[in-house]
């Protein structure tokens, strides 16, 4: 079972399937059942793949054969942990719904959203990679827009129309690479081994970077984000920022850097300051944020221009960093977004300024939170240290000052984190929220779970960051600036 | 040329149908001939082509594909027909009958070797417009539409007729064939007369696919007419006047591409721009159609303005997205107009919930119109940027970017209407009679089937 097709197809199918199931528990088990069955599909992958450079479980059709469009999948270190994340986080996302009652068109949009994903995670042909791209982008904006809550309508137009706009960029810059190469076919390895003029990288990066930089969000291209993560339903929110934001990440390593590596070595430099910027500035704005949602909102732009900037550095540790922490990220921000969603549906806030002493009620829930608010600040035994330390290795290769501003991601991240945990779980409690119950069932086995990947990662970082090294080594080799 | 004639008689007999107040055999019998036609035209297909009766029409692959998508368009439209043109007017022959002679005259615009042949085409196909547009007599919309599209029409026929008359005294033939080789013979010493000629041409056919700035007709007559008379004239005839319009300058007047260029370049970005920057202000689906029409007129004439090896192949596989998306979109119209009394974006409030398989149509259908991958209108779009970049139009990629932009903020209004807002009050189902079914489920399937699929829509031409 390492027909890698079979990862596209089953999504797929589950998605049409569940688009007809009108009951809510049926539509809910159903879902979980077949998000786990692809889980469990996936494991021959791992189990099989062979963590050297090359690529794995390679398939390839003719899609349209007059232009040169194939329909070309296969894995490296690089994209597997990402196939990896996306399969396991969907069965959590879905589990993650289990108190709420939703018909099985949502869970048909959380299936066709992951065949997106899995497609520009796999893709190594151009079009099949912009496929992907922009079908993941259709279902998120109506899951975000039918089951989100206040100004939805207009925040996800603007998200919509913003990372659209991003990725017809990057479409015109795929079909001028295809114009250049000579097979004329859109096979990632022809982009990759094109050696353009310097002028024309320089364009070439903008169009790919703007696309990803939407997509991330690298500021100042994230105006889109706070809005959007807070007024999703809470499944939205971990699709948003556990999975999706990573087509970005992944993008930069794969495509962008590979094809204009002159256009890197013109404005990587600055497109790392964004990064930097990006970290400090949301790190900033989180501090004072009182909707609970939007801090993490804005705590994810800051995670993830570290990421971005670990990219930009393109060295050893900043890549292998970056992959860690795309992973750990993933995982960290799905167990944040699910205990707030628990909070704030026991207590009908998520506001910073009503909650409080929620551990006495909820000494279960105060554990968890602990623990995945020690991941995500990067404590040493837990995931985000080993991600959050390469990474800052990685940008200190470059300069001292971006490793120092990048560093301070460590620093506040540990101030807004702590202050939303002292906020929430400490001090004295309003008695309105004194009946509130400690989690219980599918809760806690997700939590569990959460935890589970927490503190594997923290202990055993080898077994993920084995997987990525080679392809990772070999990239950088091959593309030098 | 079987099909042609088959469809000028058919529309004889149709009006003796009428006379008889056969009406209930008015629907069957069109539908008949229509397929008859089509068998006449897949007859001929992959055959060997040769200017027919003195080099009037020529049957070759390009001019059959565009005929038979016409054909089967106007199928479809006719299928929404049933009870739509009885509920408007009493003489419903005379819909059938100047539907088809319209028809006839697009098979003859798909078709034509001839400038004499390409007139009489555009005229054939135009004149009948001009009285469905203005068919409900006593309504001032319909009178209205009517009287500016038949001002507008002649005003640019008058232009395309001085143009072959330049034509003609640069050349001294009305031969499409004749034409070009005066060109390739003369290529340093062309007459001016030809300049001014070509000129002429492109305005009157500018006018004819509505693209900017001869699109003022566009919008009010869009809305004035009956709305399957709008759906027949914004896919059926743009679609036959685009392919009057790439046989012209892709096969006669290659040679003077650089000339003729740039004033296409100045024509598409403000085509663009307009149809976009409107479509956006509208309150009404209807108009906001209209004005979309306009912006996609001006994605067609890229193939136009880079013109290689794809662009037939890429000009249809657009007019094809086209023409299924905006049957989709105008069914669904007629529906909600029917059922709401109104044909703006509030009317549409609550259509996810009471008419959810309706409504997945309009939206796959406004996906395709807006360019999402797995329909066919991206399929349309990539090969038509893929067309301008073989000439490296990086700047005008760049605009119709921006512009597709745009065109995503006004489809998704009434996907938004649909599923996000709710409607005050009942909210009862509209009913769907078995026809629209048949129409709206064929539609979407094709869509999604070339947008996944689209090497069998590429591989024809």
């Amino acid at each position: 079972m390492n027909n890698l097709f079979i990862l596209l197809l089953l999504p797929l199918v589950s998605a049409l399937v569940l688009a007809f199931v009108k009951s809510s528990s049926s539509a809910k088990w159903g879902a979980l059942s077949l998000s786990v069955l692809q889980l469990a599909l996936t494991i021959p992958f791992l189990c099989q793949f062979v963590p050297d450079a090359t690529i794995q479980f390679e398939q390839s059709f003719d899609w349209i054969k007059s232009l040169g469009i194939r329909f070309h999948i296969g894995l490296d270190g690089i994209s597997l942990p990402l196939l990896l994340l996306t399969n396991a986080l969907i069965p959590l996302i879905v589990l993650s719904t289990f108190n709420k009652t939703l018909k099985g068109n949502f869970y048909a949009l959380v299936s066709f959203m992951q065949a997106g994903l899995i497609l520009v995670f796999v893709a190594l042909d151009a079009f099949s990679f912009y496929v992907g791209w922009e079908v993941a982008l259709i279902p998120i904006y109506f899951i975000c827009a039918l089951w989100g809550e206040g100004d939805r309508i207009r925040v996800n137009l603007k998200f919509f129309i913003y990372t659209f706009f991003g990725s017809l960029l990057m479409l015109i810059a795929i079909l001028y690479l295809y114009q250049q190469t000579a097979t004329k076919d859109f096979e990632w390895q022809s982009f990759a081994s094109l050696t353009l003029q310097d002028g024309t990288q320089r364009w070439i990066f903008w169009a790919f970077f703007i696309a990803f930089a939407v997509k991330i969000p690298i500021f100042p291209f994230h105006t889109w984000q706070p809005d959007t993560y807070t007024n999703a339903p809470t499944a939205g929110t971990m699709l948003l920022a556990g999975i999706m934001l990573k087509m970005g990440t992944y993008g930069l390593i794969r495509w962008l850097i590979p094809i204009a590596p002159l256009g890197v070595a013109a404005y990587g430099q600055l497109a790392l300051i964004l990064c930097v910027v990006g970290v400090v500035y949301a790190s900033i704005i989180a501090f004072k944020q009182q909707d609970a949602k939007r801090l993490v909102a804005y705590s994810s732009i800051a995670h993830v221009g570290l990421i971005g900037a670990g990219i930009f550095a393109w060295n050893q540790e900043g890549m292998q960093g970056a992959m860690m922490q795309m992973v750990n990220h993933g995982i960290s921000v799905i167990g944040l977004f699910f205990v707030l969603d628990i909070i704030a549906q026991r207590t009908g806030t998520r506001s910073l300024s009503e909650l409080g002493g929620l551990a006495q009620r909820m000494p279960k829930l105060a554990v968890f939170f602990l623990l995945i608010i020690m991941g995500a600040v990067g404590l040493p035994l837990t995931n985000g240290f080993i991600g959050e330390f390469l990474l800052l290795k990685g940008i200190y290769g470059v300069g001292v000052f971006y490793a120092v501003f990048g560093g301070l991601t460590l620093i506040f991240g540990a101030v807004y984190m702590l202050r939303l945990f002292q906020r929430t779980m400490l001090g004295a409690g309003s008695p309105a929220q004194d009946a509130v119950l400690d989690i219980k069932g599918h809760e806690v086995v997700l939590l569990l779970v959460v935890a589970a990947f927490v503190l594997y990662l923290g202990v055993f970082p080898n077994g993920l960051l084995h997987l990525s090294e080679a392809s990772v080594t070999q990239l950088l080799q091959q593309v030098k600036f | 040329m079987g099909a042609i004639i088959t469809l000028s008689l058919l529309g004889i007999l149709v009006l003796y149908l009428g006379l008889f107040k056969a009406k209930s055999a008015l629907l069957p019998v069109t539908l008949i001939g229509l397929l008859i036609a089509l068998g006449f035209e897949l007859a001929l297909w992959n055959g060997d082509a040769q200017p027919l009766y003195n080099g009037m029409v020529i049957f070759d692959n390009f001019a059959l594909a565009f005929s038979i998508l016409c054909i089967v368009t106007t199928g479809l439209i006719l299928l929404l027909s049933k009870a739509y043109f009885s509920s408007i007017s009493n003489n419903v022959a005379e819909y059938y009958c100047l539907i088809l002679f319209s028809l006839t005259g697009a098979l003859m615009v798909s078709s034509y070797h001839n400038f004499a042949m390409l007139f009489i085409g555009i005229e054939v196909m135009s004149v009948a417009l001009y009285i469905l547009v203005g068919i409900r007599k006593t309504d001032f919309g319909s009178n209205e539409a009517s009287l500016k599209y038949f001002l507008m029409g002649a005003f640019s026929t008058g232009f395309l007729l001085f143009g072959i008359t330049l034509l003609y005294g640069a050349t001294g033939t009305f031969d499409i064939t004749g034409v070009r080789q005066y060109l390739i013979d003369n290529p340093q010493q062309i007459s001016p007369y030809f300049y001014g000629g070509v000129l002429l041409l492109l305005i009157g056919l500018c006018f004819k696919v509505g693209a900017a700035p001869f699109h003022f007709w566009t919008p009010d007559v869009y809305e004035g007419a009956p709305i399957l008379i709008t759906s027949y004239m914004s896919t059926v005839v743009k679609v036959a006047s685009f392919a009057g319009f790439l046989r012209l300058f892709s096969y006669v007047f290659v040679p003077l591409h650089d000339f003729w260029t740039p004033v296409l370049l100045v024509v598409i970005i403000i085509t663009l721009f307009i149809g976009n920057i409107t479509a956006m202000m509208q309150a009404s689906f209807k108009r906001m159609l209209a004005y979309s029409s306009i912006s996609h007129a001006g994605y067609m004439l890229f193939a136009i303005v880079a013109l290689g090896a794809t662009s037939t192949a890429s000009i249809f596989t657009y007019a094809i997205a086209y023409s299924l998306s905006s049957v989709a979109a105008f069914a669904g119209l007629i529906l909600v107009k029917r059922a709401k009394g109104s044909d703006q974006f509030i009317a549409f409030n609550g259509l996810g919930k009471t008419n959810p398989f309706l409504a997945f149509v309009i939206t796959i259908a406004m996906l395709s119109l807006a360019g999402i991958p797995l329909t066919a209108g991206f399929i349309g779009k990539f090969m038509m940027f893929n067309t301008a970049m073989q000439d490296y139009h990086i700047v005008l990629l760049l605009l119709a970017v921006l512009n597709a932009g745009i065109g995503v903020y006004y489809y998704l209004r009434v996907v938004v209407h649909m599923y996000f807002k709710t409607e005050e009050g009942r909210g009862e189902a509209i009913i769907l009679p078995l026809s629209f079914k048949v129409v709206l489920a064929t539609t979407v399937l094709l869509t999604l089937v070339i947008g996944v699929y689209p090497e069998c829509i590429i591989r024809l031409l």
